[in-house]
């Protein structure tokens, strides 16, 4: 196992410090996100609230099998990485590992799925603009919401699983060692994308299906 | 040209500002000037290598001063904004029975039409003395109409109404500008403001080229765009009735209630699925593309006249 | 003052020169440079940074300065005079004024103020360094390629539907920036919550690390918020989606929410930093400790959190609901309290105390006096009335270029020079120093003040051609713009004659307190060789009774003394 000294960097006295720096680190990053998600999402009430029935009407169309599918495997892959977090606290490094990499599995596997929902979307055309199904305008709203939230959303997630992939193989090859505080960070980013999506899901899938 | 065209108030609110302006002037000034005592005093009594007094300061002291200018800041901002805001409120609720003139802006350009049917580019003559609301509407980007002589100005919205209310107490000739940056000639975008005794300006009206009123071209466009096929009693289509429904309350379908007003009108013909009035079904087509700005202009005044009459006349709401 | 004393004791230095004494000598490579992770290092690869765009900006502002001498305009067209003023205004903001004090003196001295040996994070401090470079890049592709011409602001529908320039190259250029300020907000919260030295408690914090901790609390709380407002004009412009589009029930003034939002507490990250400069230079040419500490603190944070709260005053003929102007009227007012107390309390720091006119003093005085005028007329813009009368003027172009050109530039350029020796290790020549000083001061309000009386009179503001009525007032303000040209260029020369050939610093040339100057200058990469301890507040210039003598130490001591 490698030296947990080496684990150490500048300028941090020792790796229990450093670890708890790194987590605020990342949560003053995460107050950022919150901001930039929030911005959209507000815009997303202001719209809704001015355009309360062509959301309604333009909502039906998402596909709700497709977001529940999604849905269940981010939280699944939540539990998998909060798993992961548990196993590099307890130097467990195989299953560190190991779950890291089911974590990564479950991203990809929610990218894949929103990649067929976009076909689908696209060959029925519900891409604001020309050939769009929806005669009442501000439908158009509800879809340019739809594929920027959606979109950001999974450049995050994108990113995220870049990440855990980079962190896996760094394990994998023993450059860090899995008590790094690296694990911090990354399970708390990828909650938050978990939590977003969650956010996303009802204001997305569920508009006058509840 | 000269200044006076643009620094006179040609309005009793626009003196009204200047006096709130020359006030804070002054209050800056004597604030500014208390603050240069002070450095320039502080800087030359207090030199390094000066032989003057210098020791600390008894921490009571500190804190009572520290508390006192604070309190006194907070109080005299606190004026301030007091003073400032009754004048806005003071200027606020635009009097009915404004005479109502239509601004619509566009790259880079002004008209203006007067409910006598008048049309004008560049050039806004108004009768002094008399209450008059501007409905402005832009065709492109977001403009300005920037009265200075009046001292207001008001953005200028694509599809929706903004409004600018006043009363012009003093004739002359005064100036307008752009006040929102448009593209390339935004500084280009200007143009006279010409404020006309009324009874210059009557007498102005009557020799504009224009025919009909605009109430009177409205009606004839309700026609021809196929609007009366629909919205009249004993049509097949069960539309509502437009007799007297600028200035009521509406009930919509998803439970609100709002105000007629033009914009609501003028959603109603472009997004007329955007306030379903209540018991109606959505089924009017929109008017997108088919009713130009000009012709909403002259639909939403035959519409405003059709209030006019139904109240002279005495019909039901 | 600027003798070398050769005598100070340096508790965390060393006593003998080593080989590599300096963060300066650790490496003479361009690599050593680019991959470097000392936050000094990264601290002067902004300066030039910003330093190159400042200039950019400035030659075309100079540009525009040179054709409104004439009301119908004489070598410019219209798009080319409008590309060039947007061009300033996002220079400005976001390549000069919004990182320069936070990335330059904030990177460099938050860990010697709070006696770290770094930053939290020093490689996510080279990387937003990277950041502003890409973002950079994108600017000077904008410029290479034609330029964008929607005002800074870019509002759509202009920006979105109409414009024909390069927004969407000029829209991702600023979103990388903002990321540059983010990383930088994210490191100097966690520094200074987690690395202080023993002893060095939040209210023993000298105020400008008080200034960088609030600062970067608005940059990483509002960045965010003009990230998402760009990304959606690029989603309009670029993929054609309907997002502002009153045609399809959007709104443009939607826009204006979200970009006001963030480019309010803009303002104050360019504001907070430089008071927090001015502090330090107040109590060390004063010799005296700051007045009313503790408000001061109060005030930085209340800046910080009141001017979340005031964007709609961006807005007051936006189209707006009366009642939506009253209050953000109201709250401006209110975010211009804790601005006055700090005026008060910079002067009542002079009060009694020992006054120096070195050039950091001068500059620090300027600020003084035009931050108050520019805090005043930023009274006369919350009152709605007088706002509706003056928004869109050069009313509104004067205010906020005293604040950001009279207030931050000098706060900017009184930190140069303040810290110079310790960065540098070298003094620069005085004389050349004030002479700029004071050249700016009056270049200044030569070309700023004819701008407020043609704001009240009606001149709009973007205007390439205008009224010949104010025409008197455009040509006294391009003089005047002329004169800081002189007085912007002056410190390059001096500055970059004074690295090659002014005489060598000592630790601490000003007798001044505060950790950073008890270390050599320029200080060890590690900053300090034994971890300090602190036992006493900022500033102690005296005490009770006892003015502090110069070259007397301050009262920090060494781990286990």
């Amino acid at each position: 196992m490698s030296d947990v000294s080496a684990a150490v960097r500048e300028p941090w006295p020792d790796l229990t410090v450093q670890r708890q720096g790194v987590g605020l680190g990342i949560w003053v990053f995460l107050a950022s996100e919150v901001l930039f998600f929030g911005a959209l999402i507000t815009a997303y009430g202001i719209y809704r609230s001015i355009h309360p029935a062509a959301f309604l009407a333009a909502a039906k169309h998402t596909e709700l099998v497709y977001g529940t599918i999604n849905t269940v495997l981010l939280l699944t892959s939540s539990v998998t990485m909060t798993v992961a977090l548990r196993a590099a606290e307890a130097r467990l490094r195989r299953a560190t590992i190991g779950c890291l990499a089911v974590t990564l599995v479950l991203g990809v596997g929610f990218l894949l799925c929103k990649g067929l929902e976009y076909r689908d979307d696209l060959r029925e055309g519900f891409f604001p603009g020309a050939g769009f199904p929806l005669a009442d305008p501000p439908t158009q709203l509800f879809w340019m919401l739809y594929w920027i939230m959606t979109g950001i959303h999974a450049i995050h997630l994108s990113a995220g699983i870049l990440v855990v992939g980079v962190v896996a193989m760094l394990f994998w090859r023993r450059v860090l060692p899995v008590q790094d505080s690296t694990m911090e960070g990354i399970a708390t980013y990828w909650h938050f994308v978990d939590t977003v999506w969650i956010l996303l899901f009802p204001l997305l899938y569920l508009v006058g299906r509840i | 040209m000269s200044l006076a065209e643009w620094t006179t108030a040609a309005s009793d609110y626009a003196e009204r500002i200047d006096n709130i302006f020359w006030l804070l002037c002054t209050v800056s000034g004597l604030i500014l000037l208390l603050v240069m005592a002070l450095v320039i005093t502080f800087v030359i009594r207090y030199r390094r290598g000066s032989q003057v007094e210098r020791g600390e300061l008894p921490p009571s002291l500190k804190h009572e001063v520290e508390i006192g200018w604070t309190a006194a800041t907070l109080f005299l901002f606190l004026f301030i904004f007091w003073w400032a805001a009754s004048a806005e409120l003071a200027a606020l609720s635009p009097p009915r029975n404004a005479l109502e003139i239509h601004v619509v802006a566009k790259q880079w350009m002004w008209r203006f039409q007067h409910p006598g049917g008048a049309r004008e580019i560049d050039t806004l003559h108004v009768p002094a003395d008399t209450a008059v609301r501007l409905a402005m509407t832009s065709e492109d980007v977001i403009h300005d109409l920037y009265l200075p002589a009046l001292r207001l100005k008001q953005d200028i919205l694509p599809d929706r109404y903004t409004y600018l209310s006043f009363t012009a107490t003093k004739p002359g000739t005064y100036y307008l500008t752009c006040a929102e940056f448009c593209g390339t000639d935004h500084s280009r975008m200007g143009g006279k403001f010409v404020v006309l005794s009324p009874a210059e300006y009557a007498r102005w009206t009557a020799a504009q080229p224009e025919g009909d009123d605009l109430a009177h071209q409205g009606e004839a466009l309700f026609r021809t765009l196929g609007c009366s096929g629909c919205h009249t009693p004993g049509s097949s289509v069960h539309a509502p009735d437009l007799r007297g429904v600028y200035g009521r309350l509406v009930h919509l379908s998803d439970g609100r209630t709002v105000t007629a007003d033009e914009a609501y009108l003028r959603d109603s013909i472009l997004l007329p699925n955007k306030d379903v009035v209540a018991g109606f079904s959505p089924i009017m087509p929109s008017f997108k593309g088919v009713a130009t700005e000009a012709d909403l202009v002259k639909l939403i005044a035959y519409l405003k006249s059709l209030s006019a009459s139904a109240s002279r006349q005495g019909a039901p709401p | 003052m600027t003798e070398v004393a050769t005598d100070m004791t340096l508790p965390f230095a060393p006593v003998e020169e080593t080989g590599a004494a300096s963060y300066l000598d650790e490496g003479h490579t361009i690599m050593s440079w680019l991959a470097t992770t000392d936050h000094k290092r990264i601290a002067i690869l902004y300066a030039v940074s910003i330093t190159i765009f400042f200039f950019i900006g400035g030659a075309a502002i100079a540009l525009v300065r040179l054709e409104l001498i004439e009301p119908h305009g004489w070598f410019l067209t219209s798009d080319a005079y409008n590309r060039l003023f947007t061009l300033h205004g996002i220079i400005m903001v976001w390549f000069f004024l919004v990182p320069s004090i936070p990335a330059t003196m904030g990177n460099f001295l938050l860990p010697l103020m709070i006696g770290a040996r770094d930053v939290a994070f020093p490689r996510l401090n080279l990387l937003s360094w990277y950041l502003y470079v890409i973002g950079a890049a994108f600017t000077v592709y904008v410029v290479i390629a034609g330029g964008v011409d929607t005002g800074w602001t870019f509002y759509p529908p202009l920006s979105s539907n109409y414009a024909n320039g390069q927004v969407v190259a000029a829209a991702a250029g600023v979103f990388v920036v903002g990321f540059s300020s983010i990383a930088t907000g994210v490191n100097f919260i966690v520094t200074t919550h987690m690395l202080r030295a023993p002893g060095m408690t939040w209210f023993r914090l000298p105020l400008f690390c008080w200034s960088m901790y609030t600062v970067s609390l608005v940059m990483v709380l509002a960045t965010p918020v003009l990230a998402m407002s760009l990304l959606l004009i690029v989603a309009e412009r670029a993929f054609g989606l309907p997002v502002f589009d009153a045609a399809h029930g959007g709104d443009p003034v939607l826009f204006q929410h979200i970009f006001w939002f963030y480019s309010h507490p803009a303002v104050y990250i360019m504001i907070l930093p430089a008071m927090g400069v001015v502090s330090e230079i107040f109590a060390c040419f004063a010799r005296r400790q700051v007045f009313g500490y503790a408000f001061m603190v109060y005030a930085l944070l209340a800046i910080a959190v009141i001017g979340f709260m005031v964007w709609g005053h961006h807005m007051f003929v936006a189209g707006q609901s009366q009642l939506a102007n009253l209050v953000f009227s109201f709250l401006s007012f209110m975010v211009a309290v804790p601005s006055a107390i700090k005026v008060f309390n910079w002067i009542a720091t002079m009060y009694r105390g020992q006054i120096g006119f070195e050039a950091p003093m001068l500059y620090a005085l300027g600020f003084l006096g035009l931050f108050t005028i520019g805090g005043l007329t930023g009274l006369f813009l919350a009152s709605v009335p007088i706002d509706v009368a003056t928004t869109d003027s050069y009313f509104v172009v004067a205010h906020f270029h005293t604040i950001m050109v009279g207030g931050t530039v000098s706060a900017f350029m009184a930190g140069i020079h303040y810290w110079w020796p310790k960065v540098t290790g070298r003094l620069y020549h005085e004389f050349f120093a004030q002479f700029a000083a004071i050249t700016m001061f009056l270049g200044f309000n030569v070309t700023f003040l004819p701008q407020f009386v043609m704001g009240w009179q009606g001149m709009p503001r973007r205007y390439h051609t205008y009224p010949e009525v104010f025409q008197v007032w455009h040509v006294i303000s391009s003089l005047g713009a002329g004169i800081l040209v002189v007085a912007y260029t002056l410190p390059l020369i001096y500055l970059g004659w004074s690295l090659f050939r002014g005489e060598r610093a000592s630790d601490n040339p000003w007798h001044a307190t505060g950790l950073e100057w008890q270390t050599p200058s320029p200080p060890p990469k590690e900053n300090f060789h034994h971890v300090p301890v602190i036992d006493a507040e900022p500033y102690m210039y005296h005490e009770t009774g006892h003015p502090r003598e110069p070259g007397e130490p301050t009262p920090v001591r060494e781990q286990g003394e």
